[in-house]
């Protein structure tokens, strides 16, 4: 995929690619901050026939809907090109003896041997989550080990 | 009445006046440059309202408004866009000079008022309005278009055009002989090379002078800076908006971000001024009988900017509709039209031409965003294919 740069003198930089469907969408960075999401009219592909206005807050959720999704297909890629690898996603009940206890509680790995790579909270997934990191009860945590390990996570969520 | 109460009662009834202008210009959704105007003609000699004593502040305003417009227009391109815009666009630069000098200075060749008042006059047709233009782009959504780089490398190359163009007419104006003139010229050219190198090079040891955390040290040394170069650059002949355009130029990124936002206000408040003063030294009286020959002047340009748009947008790859928003987009003409026509009139110029650089800013000002209104949906409903069977 090719990304095509254009500066804009005296308001900021264009990026702009044509996705697998043929139509073209492009990011106009003012200097200001201000972002705008631009999507290119297909009959006449030089107009912009959206501009999509965004602030900070509303480019960061963008940028995590969008890339929240992608971290779990690329952990399930992961996983069928390497066998005998597993990565689940265990959810954090309600009554579990985690919640509001931190991942260097639950000593998973040492455990287990398994790996935490990531806690998914809502929209917002926390990648490489640290030792200090406190679960609640509605975190997903995408694990990854082997059958068994992965499995005995599952147990340790659940009864502790 | 005692002087001051005059002078604040004119200035303040100005202001004002201005203010409610500037809030039908908006709501009209047009550009408030023309009022400006208007109301600068009715407040002037032979106006409705004539002033009484207030001229001589309202001059010097008029000057530091050039002085702002400029340095604001500076600060929003750094050296490094103004280098490659002028690499890449130097072709379609150098047929937008051609192409839109030409009607104003064959017109007042025709008119027979002179090779100095011809070139005045290239000028005053030459120059869109980058102001108006970058409102329009942005008030119609076209900024993400794919034309609109195009357009804007234009405003940036016709911006250092006149770094060049304005020292040439300011010394022709002071009607110094040719060898005075080259002379002048050649310090204009070395000192906006001079200025870009030190901008690309030693940019930072600039922003680390002016640079402060306070936001009223930082316009102090801003503004202080501008109208100091802005002197020297006057007394060498190389005329007072380029020294401020260069300074803007020298200052780039977060500080030049900074600097504008704080300096818009007091920019706004005195290019109002500059406009007004412009409609004050206009006859209104002179008008009628140029009108005509400024509503002519007013088409060709517009035909001649559609040229230049459709061409310059072509060698970019776009598609028709895309050309012709590129030329809608530089149809307007404002602040840097005023400017020239202002230096010329000041130098005593054929008395016609400051009433017709009026009128013809009066009619493309107004007109021009209103074109590229009206335009959008005519191109829209012309690219748009037959809608689908149901």
């Amino acid at each position: 995929m090719e990304i095509e740069q254009t500066s804009l003198p005296g308001i900021g930089l264009k990026h702009e690619f044509t996705t697998h469907s043929g139509r073209r969408v492009a990011v106009v960075s003012h200097r200001s901050g201000r972002r705008d999401l631009i999507i290119y009219d297909r009959s006449d592909p030089d107009r912009a026939c959206e501009a999509i206005q965004l602030n900070d807050e509303e480019a960061d959720a963008l940028v995590e809907l969008l890339g929240a999704p992608r971290i779990v297909q690329r952990l399930n890629a992961l996983h069928s090109e390497i066998e005998g690898l597993v990565s689940i996603q265990l959810p954090v009940l309600p009554g579990s003896p985690y919640d509001g206890r931190t991942l260097g509680d639950a000593r998973i790995r040492t455990r287990t041997g398994a790996s935490v790579v990531a806690v998914v909270r809502g929209p917002q997934v926390n990648a490489s989550p640290t030792p200090d990191f406190r679960f609640s009860a509605g975190d997903v945590v995408v694990v990854v080990g082997d059958d068994e390990t992965t499995r005995a996570v599952a147990d340790i969520l659940t009864d502790g | 009445m005692h002087d001051t109460a005059i002078v604040f009662l004119e200035l303040g009834g100005i202001i004002l006046a201005l203010g409610v202008l500037g809030a039908l210009a908006l709501r009209a959704g047009i550009s408030a440059i023309p009022l400006y105007l208007l109301a600068g003609l009715a407040f002037g000699q032979g106006g409705i309202l004539p002033l009484a004593t207030s001229e001589d502040f309202i001059a010097v305003g008029a000057e530091i408004g050039v002085v702002l417009l400029l340095l604001t227009l500076g600060l929003e391109y750094n050296a490094g866009e103004l280098v490659s815009s002028l690499r890449s666009n130097a072709r379609a630069g150098l047929v937008d000079i051609v192409l839109n000098a030409a009607p104003g200075a064959i017109a007042a060749l025709l008119l027979g008022w002179g090779p100095v008042a011809a070139v005045a006059m290239a000028g005053v047709t030459y120059a869109t309005s980058s102001g108006i233009t970058a409102k329009v782009l942005s008030d119609l959504g076209w900024i993400g278009n794919r034309e609109t780089p195009v357009v804007l490398s234009l405003l940036v190359f016709e911006d250092l055009a006149m770094a060049v163009y304005l020292p040439l007419l300011t010394a022709m104006l002071a009607g110094v002989s040719l060898v005075t003139g080259a002379i002048s010229l050649g310090i204009a050219l070395g000192t906006v090379t001079i200025v870009l190198v030190i901008a690309l090079r030693f940019g930072r040891f600039i922003e680390a002078f002016v640079s402060s955390p306070n936001n009223e040290v930082l316009l102090l040394k801003v503004l202080g800076l501008a109208l100091l170069v802005a002197g020297i650059a006057q007394e060498l002949q190389v005329s007072a908006a380029v020294g401020a355009f260069l300074v803007g130029i020298a200052l780039s990124g977060e500080l030049a971000h900074e600097a504008r936002a704080l300096l818009m206000p007091l920019r706004d408040l005195f290019a109002a001024v500059f406009f007004v003063f412009f409609g004050l030294q206009t006859d209104p009286g002179k008008i009628p009988p140029v009108a005509l020959l400024a509503l002519l002047l007013a088409l060709v340009s517009i035909v001649t900017k559609l040229l230049t748009g459709s061409y310059a947008a072509r060698r970019a790859g776009i598609a028709r509709a895309g050309r012709m928003r590129a030329g809608i987009a530089l149809v307007p003409r404002g602040e840097f039209n005023i400017v020239i026509a202002g230096l010329a009139v000041a130098a005593g110029a054929h008395p016609d031409l400051g009433p017709l650089a009026a009128t013809y800013v009066l009619i493309l000002a107004a007109f021009g965003p209103l074109a590229a209104k009206l335009v959008e949906p005519i191109l829209t409903r012309l690219t748009r294919p037959p809608s689908p069977p149901a």
